[in-house]
């Protein structure tokens, strides 16, 4: 029987030579990883009801990065715990404000390709960048993982995406992800996004992790790429001895259930508007909206390449009057390179306030919320009625190229006009 | 298991955003719990009753992967959520966590219409209409796990009768 990438990657985990697709299978996990709020503070006291321990504190990463740094003496507790927690179980890979939880993955390498990887977060797709099978799940389903080491899971299908070209100017991995939501909305359950062509491989590892990462926002179980030779050089650079045999992790064609195309040389900026990022259209007809904030931030818009981009574009010019443009680097690393670079200098010299790392003010945590009434766009993931602050706030969403220009602007623009 | 209650009627793709919003995640559950769908419906929270149901179009519960959604449906006493699709993350919690949900394609019923759910069967009774709908039936090994009140009340279960394997498949 053909398998897709996916599916081998969980044959191998589950310990069968195949697996069908819509079959449940238990399979043994590679990876967890959890985070200070999905994760000690939720697994702990249940932990200790059941009086278990955890099965392999080696195969456990834990990030603190949503109530970081702390704004009250609740989301202090909670960063103590976390400690706490990291400390009784002996997990040595501890992130504790270094980052957001899916960047510092990488960063560390932590993931490899072909793993079977489960994240308690929703973006957890996000480590398909690498050519590893990882999906979110929630705090239960990761208590369950933590006692026994194993899941089940649905063996979803595979669609492959297709960019047919490198992109044009001033387009992202962003904009192709809000085409692609404008066209197949939020309902694709039991859908492996694989993503593939001239277009993906032309991309940087930053890059094709926005597109696993907001494989989430489709609905679809989770995002992969698989491994090349931009996948193995990234993964050095993060010290992960790398093995050419990853090379040959590939879905066979049959396997494959539908494919999409995206015609990526003729891709414009897309928007999404309020309140839900499958509400994108082209830029042009946002364009003109004021806007109070505009903010370059979380896993999904505020890494290293990220930044370049509204670097690219704020270089030698201001934020406008009544604007306000908030950044919130993905990782100390991020930041590292940022500052050594440049690109924080260019930023900050446009106006730009600088902000922690961490989920922030995407996840409704952080500095950064908004005031009924207000409208702002977001180089984040998703704009959910609520979720940066008021319900009565408005919030877009664009690639970091359209929020820089859009500061600039003081409304919705289209960031061409800017490179 | 049967549930009998009120529908309270929304929209596709009711997200965790609006029913756990993130600036209530570190409080405690009552708090959160009070601002669980405010921002569609600003008066649910003091308004739905146990065993009330919550009906929703394609995508409910998409978004985090925060349990605190489930939590907060749970924490008022809803007693079922029935939905034209589920993200699939949420669906888990709800089972894992003792929530009854049933994904029920073509449900189409008035907000305020009484509701009398059998989850095993699927059977969905508007006793408001006299329509009946069949969602899809929760399967046994999903039911125990309901009856039980949970995955870990599940697991404790099993791991009180030492003959029955205490695995979660």
């Amino acid at each position: 029987m053909s398998q897709s990438l996916a599916q081998k990657i969980i044959s191998r985990a589950a310990g069968r030579p195949e697996v069908a697709v819509g079959e449940i299978v238990v399979a043994r996990v590679d990876l967890a990883m959890m985070h200070d709020s999905g994760g000690p503070r939720r697994v702990w006291p249940r932990l200790k009801e059941l009086g278990a321990r955890i099965w392999d504190p080696e195969r456990v990463v834990l990030v603190s990065d949503h109530f970081v740094p702390a704004v009250d003496a609740e989301s202090a507790e909670i960063l103590a715990l976390t400690r706490r927690f990291a400390a009784e179980f002996g997990i040595r890979r501890f992130h504790d404000m270094q980052g957001i939880c899916h960047v510092v993955l990488q960063e560390y390498g932590h993931l490899r390709p072909g793993m079977f990887a489960v994240g308690g977060d929703s973006h957890s797709p996000s480590g398909g960048a690498v050519g590893a099978f990882m999906i979110g799940i929630g705090a239960t389903d990761m208590l369950a993982v933590l006692i026994t080491g194993e899941t089940w899971l649905r063996v979803p299908e595979t669609w492959q995406v297709l960019l047919d070209a490198p992109l044009p100017q001033g387009v992202c991995a962003k904009d192709v992800m809000l085409k692609l939501l404008a066209d197949l909305g939020m309902a694709n359950e039991y859908v492996v996004f694989e993503y593939q062509g001239p277009g993906v491989a032309a991309m940087p590892m930053e890059e094709r992790f926005v597109l696993c990462n907001m494989s989430a926002e489709l609905g679809g179980k989770t995002g992969i790429v698989p491994p090349d030779e931009t996948t193995l050089a990234a993964l050095a650079a993060n010290g992960v001895e790398v093995d050419a045999a990853w090379l040959s992790l590939r879905s066979d064609p049959e396997a494959v259930s539908r494919q999409i195309v995206v015609q990526a040389g003729a891709l414009a900026p897309l928007v999404a508007k309020p309140h839900s990022p499958a509400q994108a259209e082209p830029v042009e007809r946002c364009a003109g909206e004021r806007i109070d904030q505009a903010y370059i931030g979380a896993c999904t818009g505020a890494k290293l390449s990220d930044l370049r981009m509204a670097a690219a574009v704020l270089r030698g010019r201001r934020v406008a009057p009544g604007t306000r443009l908030l950044v919130a680097p993905a990782s100390q690393r991020t930041w590292q390179a940022a500052a050594a670079d440049g690109t924080l200098r260019i930023l900050s010299e446009a106006g730009a306030i600088l902000l922690p790392s961490g989920c922030g003010a995407c996840a409704g945590l952080g500095a950064g919320l908004l005031a009924a009434g207000e409208t702002c766009i977001a180089s984040t993931a998703r704009n959910f009625k609520g979720r940066m602050g008021s319900p009565e706030a408005s919030v877009f969403l664009g690639s970091p190229y359209t929020v820089a220009a859009s500061a600039i602007a003081g409304r919705i623009a289209d960031p061409r006009e800017f490179l | 298991m049967r549930i009998v209650g009120r529908a309270f009627v929304f929209g596709d793709f009711i997200d965790t955003d609006v029913l756990a919003p993130g600036p209530y995640l570190r409080k405690p559950l009552p708090e959160l719990a009070a601002h669980c769908l405010e921002a569609l419906d600003p008066g649910f929270a003091r308004a739905v009753r146990p065993g009330d149901v919550v009906v929703g179009g394609i995508g409910f519960g998409i978004g985090s992967s925060r349990e605190q959604a489930v939590q907060a449906l749970l924490h008022l006493g809803v007693g079922c959520v029935l939905a034209r699709g589920f993200a699939r993350i949420f669906f888990r919690n709800a089972i894992n966590l003792g929530l009854p949900v049933l994904c029920c394609p073509d449900i189409e019923v008035q907000a305020g219409s009484e509701l009398d759910i059998l989850p095993a069967e699927g059977r969905v009774l508007d006793r408001s209409s006299g329509r009946v709908f069949q969602a899809q039936a929760l399967p046994p090994r999903l039911m125990e796990i309901l009856a039980a009140g949970g995955l870990v009340p599940w697991l404790q279960a099993r791991r009180s009768e030492p003959r029955a394997p205490a695995r979660n498949g």
